[in-house]
């Protein structure tokens, strides 16, 4: 069975090179789409639960925010996947690919509301009434003042979601687009050789987040050699 | 009255079950200085926290300009009123320049990104800004982190941060208790060379001497109640109440 199994693997990549770089770019498009998107989401989530005031519409919005981050995380990805495609948004002609990075980010969005809301609690209450008492409305003292050094906080964990993100993706064969994991799971289809591909999906796998593991390093260190 | 920069009117803050401030009534009038002394956990933060809405009161009015002070108003209310907090509270995430700009950048009207207009007017402000700076001492820190600077370096730009609105009133909250002794002065400093230049200002303080020196009028509070208030002579010559004798007694040795 690991007969060759060098050559086997360098047979495999070189036949099958445009297909997985295609599969490879789903991948990353699906991570790095659905990050960005939770990432706005997260962050209306995270300002909506920070807001102090006892008003009808922060009640509503807070209630909102409770409702969709309690769901979102409360349910398996694949499930969200699977219903926004089949249920809401396949029939409606919406490309797979674009459901995949909605469904992600809908998801990834739940998440980083509670990064980032933990992120805006250890700000010192101090930096908010600053910004009040320079006649900064609580928006914009979210805007300029706290929700800078929260993101700042939050670098190490939101990068930990990129990650996690990242290896999650590899779901999104059950809605028809073919990432990397879909796609070496077609080629052992036709080749019939289970070792090769799925050893080699693992490694990419491996690799990806190494590499990312190093960006996210050295994007630490250029933030966070600034001042404290 | 229409010389009353911020009248407070029957003041009363409750915490819960607490009553922090009972019935506080003081009229700060333009060019006037108040220091206001009083032991520890008497109501002196809550009662100029109140003075510009960062605390809201129980009942009673606080006015500004003879303008009650609403939810609606606060904000552009604000923009007139300085603050200077006990632990500086500057922004970390901007250098020196900016901590001072971003308050009247941000209030001043909207021009569009790199016009002749926005780089006009950001110009005029970063020299306003410059110049003050270079006024209390920190001509060279401008492009600094705050938290680069000294104790005392911090609450001048906080100082600086609150002048760059042009306040008709500054505020502060026990602005050298977080400080090391050899920066007090430097602060107190700052603080009486704007008294010189006659701003309004009420000034909650645990230093006598200096609150004997710059203030115009001296408010004791105990308890949450004013209990003595007159000029640095009467009280600290002449203090009526024997509350105010004990502490007084307590903190000048
Ligand atoms: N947010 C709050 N919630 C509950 N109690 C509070 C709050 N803020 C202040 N207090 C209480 O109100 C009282 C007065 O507090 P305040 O900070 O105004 O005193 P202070 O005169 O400024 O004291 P210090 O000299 O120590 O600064 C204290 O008993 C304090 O515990
Ligand atoms: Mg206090």
């Amino acid at each position: 069975m690991w007969d060759n199994f060098w050559s086997r693997s360098w047979t495999v990549l070189t036949e099958n090179s445009s297909f997985l770089w295609d599969a490879l770019q789903n991948t990353l498009i699906i991570t790095f789409a659905g990050f960005a998107l939770g990432l706005v989401i997260g962050t209306i989530l995270a300002i909506i639960n920070a807001n102090p005031s006892k008003g009808i519409f922060s009640r509503i919005a807070k209630g909102f925010a409770w409702t969709y981050i309690l769901i979102l995380r409360g349910t398996p990805i694949v499930v969200q996947m699977l219903i926004l495609f089949f249920v809401f948004l396949g029939p409606q002609g919406v490309e797979a690919l674009n459901v995949a990075i909605l469904a992600f980010g809908l998801n990834s969005g739940a998440r980083s509301a509670e990064i980032l809301r933990g992120a805006i609690g250890s700000i010192d209450k101090g930096q908010l009434e600053a910004g009040r008492a320079l006649g900064f409305s609580n928006f914009r003292t979210m805007q300029k003042v706290v929700l800078p050094q929260a993101y700042k906080n939050a670098i190490p964990a939101l990068g930990n979601e990129i990650i996690a993100l990242l290896l999650a993706t590899s779901v999104v064969g059950f809605i028809t687009v073919i990432d990397i994991t879909r796609g070496m799971q077609l080629i052992v289809a036709r080749t019939f050789d289970v070792l090769v591909p799925y050893m080699l999906l693992a490694f990419i796998y491996l690799v990806l987040v190494y590499i990312l593991t190093l960006v996210l390093k050295f994007f630490e260190k250029v933030v966070f050699k600034h001042g404290k | 009255m229409e010389n009353n920069v911020i009248e407070v009117k029957n003041l009363v803050k409750k915490f819960g079950k607490l009553t922090v401030l009972d019935d506080v009534c003081i009229d700060v009038k333009k060019g006037e200085v108040i220091a206001i002394i009083g032991s520890s956990g008497s109501g002196k933060s809550t009662l100029i926290r109140c003075m510009n809405g960062l605390e809201t009161s129980t009942s009673g009015d606080v006015l500004f300009n003879g303008e009650l002070l609403t939810k609606g108003n606060i904000n552009k209310k604000r923009q007139k009123i300085g603050f200077v907090f006990q632990s500086f509270n500057l922004f970390p995430n901007m250098n020196v320049l900016k901590n001072v700009t971003v308050a009247p950048k941000t209030h001043g009207k909207f021009q569009f990104p790199f016009t002749q207009k926005w780089k006009k007017a950001k110009q005029e402000l970063n020299e306003k800004a410059l110049e003050m700076l270079e006024k209390f001492g920190l001509g060279d820190k401008a492009k600094e982190n705050p938290n680069n600077l000294s104790g005392g370096q911090k609450q001048r730009v906080a100082i600086v941060r609150a002048l760059m609105s042009d306040p008709e009133i500054m505020l502060f909250d026990e602005p050298t208790s977080a400080l090391d002794p050899e920066m007090v002065k430097e602060v107190l400093d700052a603080i009486k060379s704007l008294a010189d230049k006659g701003m309004t200002m009420v000034i909650v303080t645990h230093e006598m001497k200096f609150a004997k020196s710059v203030a115009d009028k001296i408010i004791y509070i105990d308890k949450g109640k004013i209990i003595e208030s007159g000029t640095p002579e009467q009280i600290f010559n002449n203090p009526q109440c024997e509350r105010l004798k004990e502490f007084l007694s307590k903190i000048l040795d």
